[in-house]
């Protein structure tokens, strides 16, 4: 399989707005926040389609969200999360003494890994806070 | 059924406060006006909030009465030697004072989401100042309105149509009838294009206009939408010009262009990929507007550079006030975030980060902001209010919280939610109980009550002030 | 709780009283000739003296642009913490205190009713949040309509009734006082980056004066009857020669007075005062402004004193506050507010050394010690632009002693003290005249009828230092008199001791003043108006304006209008 190496982006989408209306339990969330949006030349090197699960991986973690082809305009080697539980898994936690983790432009490895599936929240929560005493 | 009218938005630093909602057996039935996340909002809320306060025993989360949960929340507060109390920027003021005393009264951090946020903005704000103002000025006055590292479309969907590029004015006239005309131009274009290759069976082409033009060609009379972003958004399909920068270069391309600004040259072909032509272009048009503004977005605050990125941006909008009339706003996200740091900033002189443990209020982000003592797991326990930093905070952070007693006051189930102690499932705040707001510019709005909530839904304040009477009864004995 | 102060040294210029021994009765919040119930506290007042409760007509303690100058300096915070207690909440001065601080500190010294000068309509909500975050003193705020696009129309047109009755509205609509103006067109001149230069040059695009919204918003208060007068901060404010300004500004509402009532009041003259060319050439215009308020009675002015310290100017005058930032290159902010006003605010520091501030502080005491009618002039600095509010005990120095005065000139700019009338003025002020000037006076000439005095019905605002006039010479021991300015031995709040030996001992919410005018014909918003509104704002019209939930404890006064 190939890799490529990418800068992501997090930030906020209208469906990402919209869905969160509907309760972050909803698939409607789910679809809206687990996917990365890839510009259409990159896909094509990666050889994949819409809805291949892929992941992300950065120096603090690593996500397998669904692939979408991002419509908008070419952004090659920019690839871009919107907020939510899955993106907050590999972005930099590093504030430089201002209170800010980095939530854009974080250097990514993006991978195809078809045979994955994406987590359920309450499986993605589990899997990142443990057992721990509450569970 | 019945109708309201002038009800504002309670999701984005917009407040939209010309929204007409129509009730029915106590439910929101229909809405006007809004944009599709308001209407979301508004028809969908509360679908899947709990009946009652929730309180965890032996690992699951149980159903409790109001007493209990808020017996339980001041004990873990009274119990905690440095809780942080979080979130505060989708609830109203009213709850973020008695906040700010419950935080004063335990000892704890308070901080909102602008941490994570706008919070580098402030902190460039405090070093340089910042030249702003109402959005209703830029209505009546802006001839150029840019869009950096923000895409409002996505965050503020109404933004453009109600108080920059396609609102009417006194002084400035609405630009979309030069956009219907790009439209209608760009429909004509594809209707050609298609007879041409059924008769022709060859493909027309047609020279990329929108983007060979000059950026400083001004259509006459219109506003002009300039966008700069490090992808394609949606509102840069709608600018008369977009300039793509490349991811965590904003820094050097605001530099240049204060530099360009304040007549210096530039002896270099290219800044950060993008010709010294292309950036002569556009500071001869920020020059020559009368009235320009600039809207910043978490684009500058939450790449390289963070703070350093907005303190280029204030400069070069400051440095424009010696040619002409230019202004600069963040684009704040929650529809009370800008009344958190309002709150905040007149009851303890800091508009986030307060550390209260010595007894006065101390602020200093990096130390006494949120993620930072998450992240050296400095807190024991955790009070969150309308906020979800399980789901937004870095996972490491967040691992923290979760680790540490938490409560949780929020209507929605959350991540967070999902994750705490104590759960009281709240009133929406603007749609079953009143409060104020700040709009994005600092204008106050008095947010309206448009249904009853259910019964053991109360709104955030007065959660918050029995959680605090409590706490008071307990240390005083 | 009924009270009794017993024999202390009362000053009371409003009932003639000037240094009597006597007592004063006080119950149910009020000031009473017998008391009804028999239990009651006494205090002790023998060897202090007991004037009513300190009143100020111009600090800038809440509201937007307030706000916004705390944002901008937690450098000026840090310095300056309050501990929380169990009865006070923490918070943080120096030159621009949180909510609570303001409130304590201003008790503390003695004064319980507060005017906040400059609030901008649209934003009035969070001026009354911030009020009522303000404890123990009384309040009110004046809102700015010298700029207000309805208001420019209206004098435009000539149509002054129709602009009484809005304003009328705008002073229900935002819990507002009195008629604030601010550099009148300038403001709206800022909103494409320019300014007026004089009162008759008129304003890009509305072709009109700021003589004539001068004097339209002048007999617009007077068919009003409001309590104030109009409250006036001068075109040119800042500006070297702009004493000459000032003097036309007073002058063209000369015909408008009526007997001798004042009816326009110029604010922080001493920024209002300047005279010469540029800033080297630069001197005090304060002797030509004294002369002409002391032969003219519709003017009174307030002294906007200079303090030598590290502050933060904040106005409405956008303009202005742009310059400022351009001489010093301090950090600047700016907020323009739609169709209303501006705002500006920028950290300043006045150093002893420099000609210029040297002569700006000499200025202020020169209004005040040569005009001679001390009800027409009031001590303020203009919190925060020439010095915090907590510096009015330094300022109560400089006008009871020569040689306090003497002190400090030592240490100025030596061009500055060759050069300044200042030191030829021998006139010191009496203690009854500190107490016209800094509570008789200022509720006089706010229309408060029940503040600062001590007569039978008045509210029971009392203030007690600790200092005995009859030992301790305010000309020579004047610091006695500054230490006991700074912490009021008692300050009483409506009946009820609130600071004890300059501590807060009791919290009280103050109440927030605002004028309801009852007109003739009933007012009613036209839906031509609404609509008009709502392409004026971004907000509805219904959303507009302040509902009386906002203010903690409301207190309309009534006024009967001619219209």
């Amino acid at each position: 399989m190939r890799k490529l190496k990418v800068y992501l982006l997090t930030g906020r989408t209208i469906e990402q707005g919209k869905a969160k209306e509907f309760g972050k339990t909803s698939n409607l969330y789910k679809d809206s926040v687990a996917v990365c949006y890839i510009d259409p030349s990159d896909m094509k090197t990666l050889g994949i389609k819409s809805n291949t699960p892929v992941k992300v991986s950065t120096d603090f973690g690593s996500v397998v969200v669904r692939a979408e082809k991002s419509s908008r305009g070419s952004h090659p080697g920019v690839v871009y999360i919107p907020y939510g539980p899955w993106a907050n898994q590999v972005v930099d936690p590093e504030t430089h003494g201002i209170g800010m983790p980095s939530f854009k432009g974080v250097p990514a490895v993006l991978e195809p890994v078809p045979g994955e599936k994406v987590k359920e929240i309450e499986e993605l929560l589990r899997d990142s806070f443990g057992e721990g005493s509450k569970r | 059924m019945r109708k309201i009218e002038n009800v504002i938005c309670p999701v984005c630093g917009s407040l939209c406060d010309d929204i007409t909602v129509y009730v029915e057996d106590n439910r929101v039935v229909e809405v006007e006006n809004t944009c599709a996340v308001g209407r979301a909002k508004f028809l969908n809320y509360g679908l899947h909030r709990k009946p009652k306060p929730l309180i965890r025993k032996n690992g699951e989360l149980k159903e409790a009465s109001i007493e209990e949960a808020v017996r339980r929340s001041a004990e873990i507060l009274t119990e905690s030697k440095y809780p942080i109390l979080y979130g505060w920027s989708s609830t109203s003021c009213e709850a973020i004072r008695v906040g700010l005393e419950l935080a004063e009264e335990v000892g704890g951090i308070i901080d909102n989401t602008s941490t994570v946020c706008h919070g580098p903005s402030i902190l460039s704000i405090q070093d340089v100042g910042i030249p702003s103002c109402t959005l209703g000025q830029l209505r009546h006055r802006a001839d150029l309105v840019i869009y950096w590292g923000s895409d409002p479309y996505s965050a503020h969907p109404r933004h453009i149509e109600r108080y920059t590029v396609f609102s009417e004015g006194r002084f400035q006239k609405s630009g979309w009838r030069s956009f219907i005309r790009r439209l209608s131009g760009k429909l004509v274009k594809k209707r050609l294009s298609r007879v041409a290759e059924l008769i022709l069976r060859r493909k027309l082409t047609f020279p990329e206009e929108k983007y060979a033009l000059p950026p400083y060609f001004i259509s006459e009379e219109e506003r002009k939408l300039v966008v700069v972003d490090v992808r394609k958004t949606r509102t840069a399909e709608v600018a008369d010009y977009f300039l793509q920068v490349k991811p965590n270069t904003d820094y050097e391309v605001l530099q240049a262009l204060r530099m360009l600004v304040n007549d210096q040259d530039l002896e270099v072909d290219e800044v950060a990929g993008i010709p010294v032509r292309t950036l002569e272009d556009l500071a001869d048009l920020m020059i020559s507007c009368d009235f320009g503004i600039l809207f910043f977005g978490v684009g500058l605050t939450m790449s390289k550079g963070k703070l350093r990125n907005v303190d280029a941006a204030l400069s070069l909008v400051r440095d424009l006030n010696k040619r002409t009339k230019f202004l600069i706003m963040p684009m704040r996200g929650h529809y009370n975030v800008t009344g958190a740091n309002v709150v905040f900033t007149w009851q303890t002189g800091y508009p986030y980060a307060v550390d209260f443990s010595l007894g006065y209020p101390r602020y200093n982000p990096g130390e006494t902001s949120v993620v930072d003592i998450l992240r050296r797991g400095e807190c024991d326990a955790g009070l969150v209010v309308a906020s979800d930093p399980v789901s937004n905070f870095p996972a490491s952070a967040a691992k923290t919280l979760v680790d540490n007693p938490l409560i949780v006051i929020d209507p929605d189930v959350t991540p967070t939610s999902m994750m705490a102690d104590v759960v009281f499932p709240s009133a929406y705040i603007g749609i079953e109980a009143e409060g104020t707001a700040y709009r994005m510019d600092h204008v106050p709005l008095r947010l309206k009550k448009v249904v009853e909530p259910p019964p053991n839904c109360l709104p955030d304040q007065e959660i918050l002030a029995r959680i605090l009477r409590e706490v008071r009864r307990i240390r005083r004995g | 709780m009924a009270l009794l102060i017993r024999n202390g040294y009362v000053y009371d210029p409003m009932n003639g009283i000037d240094g009597e021994k006597m007592d004063i009765l006080v119950e149910g919040g009020k000031i009473v000739d017998k008391l009804k119930s028999a239990e009651y506290e006494v205090i002790d007042a023998s060897g202090m003296i007991v004037m009513p409760g300190g009143v100020d007509i111009h600090s800038h303690i809440a509201g937007s642009e307030v706000n916004a100058g705390r944002l901008l300096r937690p450098e000026d915070h840090a310095k300056d913490v309050e501990l929380k207690t169990e009865i006070t909440r923490s918070g943080v001065g120096y030159s621009v205190p949180s909510t609570f601080t303001t409130g304590y500190r201003y008790a503390k010294m003695g004064y319980t009713t507060v005017m906040n000068p400059s609030m901008p309509p649209l934003e009035a909500k969070h001026t009354h949040e911030e009020l009522c975050d303000t404890p123990i003193i009384d309040k009110a705020t004046y809102p700015l309509l010298g700029d207000w696009w309805f208001v420019l129309e209206y004098l435009r047109d000539g149509k002054i009734e129709e602009c009484a009755l809005h304003v009328a509205w705008m002073l229900y609509a935002t819990k507002g006082y009195a008629i604030k103006l601010v550099n009148p067109g300038g403001l709206e001149a800022w909103g494409f980056g320019r300014n007026v230069r004089d009162i008759d040059d008129p304003v890009p695009y509305f072709n009109v004066t700021p003589r004539e919204i001068i004097r339209g918003l002048c007999k617009v208060n007077k068919l009003l009857h409001l309590p104030h007068t109009i409250h006036v901060h001068t075109n040119n404010l800042g500006k070297p020669g702009n004493y000459e300004t000032t003097l036309q500004t007073m002058k063209c509402v000369e015909d408008l007075s009526s007997g001798d009532k004042p009816c326009i009041h110029i604010t922080h003259c001493q920024f209002s005062a300047f005279k010469g060319v540029d800033w080297r050439e630069f001197y005090s215009g304060a002797e030509d402004i004294a002369k002409y308020v002391n032969f003219h009675k519709h003017v009174t002015i307030d002294m906007g004193q200079v303090i030598f310290t590290d502050t933060t100017t904040m106005t409405a005058d956008g303009p202005f506050q742009y310059i400022l930032h351009e001489l010093t290159g301090n950090k600047w902010v700016n907020h323009d507010v739609e169709t209303e006003t501006s705002s500006g605010i920028v950290p300043f520091r006045y150093r002893r050394r420099s000609y210029v501030h040297s002569i700006q502080w000499c200025i202020g005491l020169e209004l005040a010690l040569l005009i001679r009618d001390p009800w027409r002039i009031f001590l303020t600095t203009d919190h925060p632009n020439a010095g915090p509010f907590t510096s009015y005990p330094q300022v109560i120095g400089w006008l009871i002693s020569r040689k306090a005065r003497e002190e400090t000139l030592s240490k100025l700019n030596k061009r500055a003290r060759e050069t300044a009338l200042l030191p030829s003025i021998d006139r010191e002020y009496s203690l009854y005249e500190v107490a016209i000037a800094t509570r008789a006076g200022q509720a006089r000439a706010l229309g408060l009828k029940d503040k600062g005095h001590l007569g039978v019905g008045g509210d029971a605002d009392i203030a007690i230092y600790d200092v005995d006039p009859r030992k301790i010479d305010p000309s020579t021991q004047y610091d006695e008199y500054v230490k006991a300015f700074s912490k009021a031995a008692y300050t009483i709040k409506e009946g009820e001791i609130v600071v004890r030996n300059g501590e807060v001992v009791k919290v009280l919410d103050g109440k927030t003043y605002w004028v309801k005018v009852s007109s003739n014909s009933e007012y009613e918003v036209s839906e031509d108006m609404k609509r008009r509104f709502t392409e004026y704002w971004t907000v509805q019209f219904d959303n507009y304006p302040v509902s009386e939930a906002y203010l903690k404890r409301s207190k309309p006064v009534q006024v009967e209008s001619e219209v």
